[in-house]
């Protein structure tokens, strides 16, 4: 590889380049997946390919190949440039990178089991007692079960001298319930919704999930909310459980502080941020319990690195401490913009294909000192919503709306009866300024999200949201009622 | 034909700008290649490759400009109605070697499926013509950019967007001797315009880039920046708008998943019981149609059964479902070249929508609108309720106010809540249908359309 890679950087600096850097990536990939009594899917996946990214004229460029062979290399490290000096034709300043030590070194997800190892007939036995569960509930018409594992063995090398070898590991399972019948349908995820919990594992994950141990729950809640009464419309306490937290995180705090969508890069897709460089170390983005950390050392975690795909190192800080607004998602481009002397490490990129763009890394939730009973118990009157069903924010990440697949009305500190249809609105930071309990670290869940969707192209990253459950003040429930 | 080469694909079309695509005749080498390597009952194969340049602004000025290349082969082998199913990025002898033995290996350990139908034969498909050979440098696209920058800068805004091209070809085979291949090419341009308080925007893709007008789409997201400065509340509630079409085209596309006949068996789709009967206006017909000049899709499925033209909702009935084969089977009717595939464990997904319009203008709906509220498209829509088909979003640069016929301000953003079925049943007016973010559809005026917040901006 070591050949290959300074082949690109060594053509890229001839054809003129500043800056130049290549990821070659090599990922397998596994799914089994099962629908009722049989698999829908079972599927192996093998792909290898390479991305240059340079600076020219002071600008970007980046082109990519599945053709990993020498001739490739030149010729799209060669291409990566003229891109780059078109860019350059509407530069009004050059793209200027924040120091980063170079670093070589060899980092991987440390891992129990090779998932790659264990059978496909084992995976897919587990997956078909799941679903064999499910049903035994008379009204679940579908369940759906899967697993997912990745493998990236990634090569970075860059012409400041860095090398680094990482391999990653990706495992995902979850299965759900969807019973029909009442003229309705309504579902039931575990771990949590779409595709269940991801963490950088190996197989052990699977074999500790208490799978089998909640199908039962899962179907009979299925079934109970196609004759439960529907979420009313009205403004109360809100708990929200840890996996349907995670999201809240994500989308009401993650985005916004991308400081490349505050820069206006989003502008056009998914959009730029309300949390702008003049509120930093200013705005009162939360009560004085939310603190928000940022980690891409956390063990596990869907966004855990050693080095970002720019090689800098992963590092750990603050993004929200005592409900201010400290810190920011940073690249080595866009950190200057906060007068800072290093990037934090958010660069990833989907893939070979794609270039770099600043994603969440694991954001958490600090968890706070209440038990969930102590919570329910404290709360006279509030609904408590669990696994998310859908999501809407913005583009500036203030209106949001969340809908969840199950509520519990709670009455005088208990849970009375189930809510089916639950949904809730509110502003981003009128919300989180109405945080007034959080659950201890018991309670706490690195829940790992893998479906997150940025830039143009698009492309999609994994990353964990850690979070207990936590109540929320006079907000807005059945706003989808219409 | 095939070029040596260390890992690569076969040899490529290249145009300047490293565009190309997988040529007929490559694909049906391979395809062949993976037949005879393959000891399987069945074989199935797809090979697939995507070219694409996409030149991004933003600040005006360029700060993202990609070229990527990717390349694909799927195969998927049976053995006694066992199937497994394996992917490589490679098309060398030793990787297809290899991706037919893991396809074979899966299928080995997978239980047996008795409702595994044999792969179809060969099949004649209707052409379409979707590709335009073209080639655009980076130099090109950033001329393009430069242009509509320079408009932005003059008026005292600023430019967000992408100027892109592409192509993509796939062809899929088996050993029941089907063939079939698709290629299509596509550009596009798309532009946010913004002020100190406001937006506009526009957007056009097309097979050739002569059909873009990037200065004329620039000059409607400048416009509407401008028309939309200082704008201001509205209170939530329900409201006639005027939605354009791309508005439409992003609340449309939630209806798609209901068309799924084995939806409809399983309970998971709102149509259930409703086929036959009437769910919207009697003004709304819309169906799947690959054919259309303005779609040209892919004329084949992924059981590689050739598309139908399938009417969905008919003059307001919920008039056709589209049915992968197995489920056609079922039902005794032909499938209609929707299925995904495979084990088929989705059903069919109805692609490639075209609603019926009617004559009247944007200019002429706004003209005819006492109160109301104009949309230019959506921002994070989502489907809340499936049953209901609730769909809620955000409107996004370019929402105004009418009153007596005449767009008098801007508005702040709004957040809807709508029962789409029921969005259609209150049509009061539409425009004729053009190509908006990937389907054909009208403009609407729309009455009783449901507001339910606001945001600050």
């Amino acid at each position: 590889m070591k050949e290959l890679t300074d082949i690109a950087l060594d053509t890229a600096s001839q054809h003129g380049a500043s800056y130049a850097d290549i990821r070659i990536i090599h990922t397998e990939n596994e799914a089994v997946n099962a629908k009722n009594e049989k698999p829908s899917q079972i599927d192996r996946s093998d792909d290898l390919g390479f991305g240059v990214r340079v600076i020219a004229n002071g600008a970007w460029g980046f082109a990519s190949s599945n053709e990993v062979s020498k001739s490739e290399v030149e010729k799209i490290a060669a291409l990566a440039v003229e891109i780059a000096k078109a860019s350059a034709t509407t530069a009004t300043e050059s793209v200027w990178l924040a120091p980063e030590e170079p670093h070589q070194d060899i980092w991987q997800t440390p891992v129990q089991i090779d998932p790659f190892k264990v059978g496909i007939e084992k995976k897919l036995d587990l997956l078909l007692k799941i679903n064999a569960e499910l049903m035994q509930v008379k009204q679940i018409k579908i369940a759906n079960s899967q697993m997912d594992f990745t493998r990236e063995q990634q090569f970075f090398a860059n012409t400041e001298g860095s090398f680094i070898e990482q391999t990653l590991m990706f495992s995902e399972i979850g299965y759900s319930a969807t019973a029909v019948g009442n003229e309705d349908m309504q579902r039931r995820s575990f771990p949590s919704s779409f595709g269940g919990q991801g963490m950088t594992k190996g197989y052990e994950l699977i074999e500790e999930l208490p799978l089998l141990e909640n199908t039962r729950r899962i179907a009979e809640e299925a079934a109970m909310l196609l004759t439960a009464k529907q979420c009313p419309q009205k403004t109360t306490d809100l708990i929200l459980e840890g996996s349907q937290l995670a999201l809240q995180i994500h989308e009401s705090i993650g985005h916004p502080t991308e400081l490349d969508r505050i820069l206006g890069t989003e502008a056009n897709y998914a959009g730029t941020s309300f949390a702008t460089i003049d509120k930093l170390g200013k705005l009162q983005y939360g009560s004085p319990m939310v603190n928000i950390v940022a980690d891409s050392t956390v063990p596990h975690g869907l966004a855990t690195v050693g080095y970002d795909d720019e090689g800098v190192a992963a590092q750990k800080w603050h993004i929200i401490k005592d409900g201010i607004l400290v810190g920011y998602l940073t690249s080595r481009e866009t950190v200057h913009a906060i007068n800072g002397n290093r990037s934090h490490g958010a660069m990833r990129a989907d893939g070979w294909r794609h270039i770099p763009l600043i994603r969440m890394t694991n954001m958490s939730l600090m968890p706070g000192d209440w038990t969930l009973e102590e919570l329910l118990a404290d709360t006279k009157d509030g609904i408590y919503m669990e696994t998310n069903k859908s999501w809407s924010i913005d583009q500036q990440r203030v209106n949001f709306q969340f809908a969840t697949e199950i509520a519990w009305e709670i009455k005088h500190g208990k849970k009375i009866q189930p809510l089916k249809n639950p949904s809730y609105q509110g502003i981003t930071v009128e919300f989180w300024n109405s945080c007034d309990a959080i659950c201890h670290e018991n309670y706490f869940v690195l829940w790992g999200i893998s479906n997150c969707g940025k830039g143009q192209p698009g492309q999609t990253a994994q990353m964990s949201h850690g979070a207990a459950p936590a109540r929320f003040r006079k907000v807005k429930v059945g706003v989808a009622n219409v | 034909m095939f070029d040596k080469n260390e890992q690569g694909p076969p040899s490529l079309l290249k145009g300047a700008g490293g565009i190309s695509y997988l040529t007929e005749s490559s694909a049906k080498q391979i395809i062949n290649k993976v037949l005879n390597i393959s000891t399987a009952d069945e074989t199935e194969i797809f090979v697939g490759s995507e070219s694409s340049a996409l030149t991004r602004f933003a600040e005006n000025h360029i700060h993202q400009n990609v070229a990527e290349n990717s390349f694909g082969i799927r195969v998927r082998a049976i053995i006694d109605k066992q199937m497994g199913e394996a992917h490589i990025s490679k098309c060398d002898d030793d990787s297809l070697k290899k991706v037919v033995t893991d396809a074979i290996e899966i299928a080995r350990v997978t239980p047996p499926d008795p409702e595994l139908l044999p792969l179809p034969g060969s099949q004649i498909y209707q052409p379409v013509e979707a590709y335009h050979e073209e080639s655009i440098s980076p130099m090109q696209r950033a001329k393009y950019i430069a242009k509509a920058i320079t408009l932005c800068k003059n008026a005292g805004l600023t430019a967000a967007g992408i100027f892109s091209n592409g192509s993509s070809s796939s062809a899929m085979g088996n050993s029941n001797g089907l063939f079939a291949y698709h290629r299509s090419s596509v550009v596009n341009f798309s532009i946010t315009v913004m002020g100190d308080d406001s937006s506009g925007w526009a957007q056009k893709h097309s097979r050739k880039s002569a059909d873009i007008e990037t200065e004329k789409l620039t000059g409607i997201a400048i416009q509407k920046a401008e028309l939309n400065n200082n704008p201001k509340t509205m209170e939530p509630g329900k409201y006639t708008v005027i939605l354009e079409p791309d508005a439409v085209a992003g609340l449309i596309g939630y209806l798609a998943f209901g068309f799924n006949a084995l939806a409809v068996d399983e309970g998971r789709s709102y149509l259930v019981g409703k086929v036959g009967k009437k769910i919207a206006g009697e003004s709304i017909s819309l169906r799947s149609d690959v054919y259309h000049p303005l779609h040209q899709g892919r004329p084949y499925d992924g059981e590689g059964i050739p598309t139908q033209c399938v009417e969905l909702i008919k003059n307001g009935i919920a008039a056709g479902l589209v049915y992968d084969r197995l489920t056609a089977l079922k039902h005794n009717v032909e499938p209609t070249g929707h299925g995904e595939g495979g084990h088929n464990s989705y059903g069919a997904f109805p692609d490639c929508p075209v609603m019926d319009g009617g004559g009247a203008t944007l200019e002429e709906m706004i003209a005819l609108t006492e109160r109301g509220v104009l949309v230019t498209h959506f921002h994070y829509q989502n489907l809340v309720d499936p049953m209901q088909v609730i769909v809620t979003g955000m409107t996004r640069d370019g929402t105004f106010w009418i009153e007596n016929g005449k767009i008098q301000y801007g508005l702040k953003n709004l957040r809807f809540n709508q029962k789409i079925l029921e969005m259609l049943n209150n049509v009061e007016m539409m425009s004729e249908p053009v190509l908006a973010s990937g389907m054909v559809v009208p403009a609407m005026k729309v009455n009783q359309f449901n507001f339910s917040s606001g945001t600050e901006f």
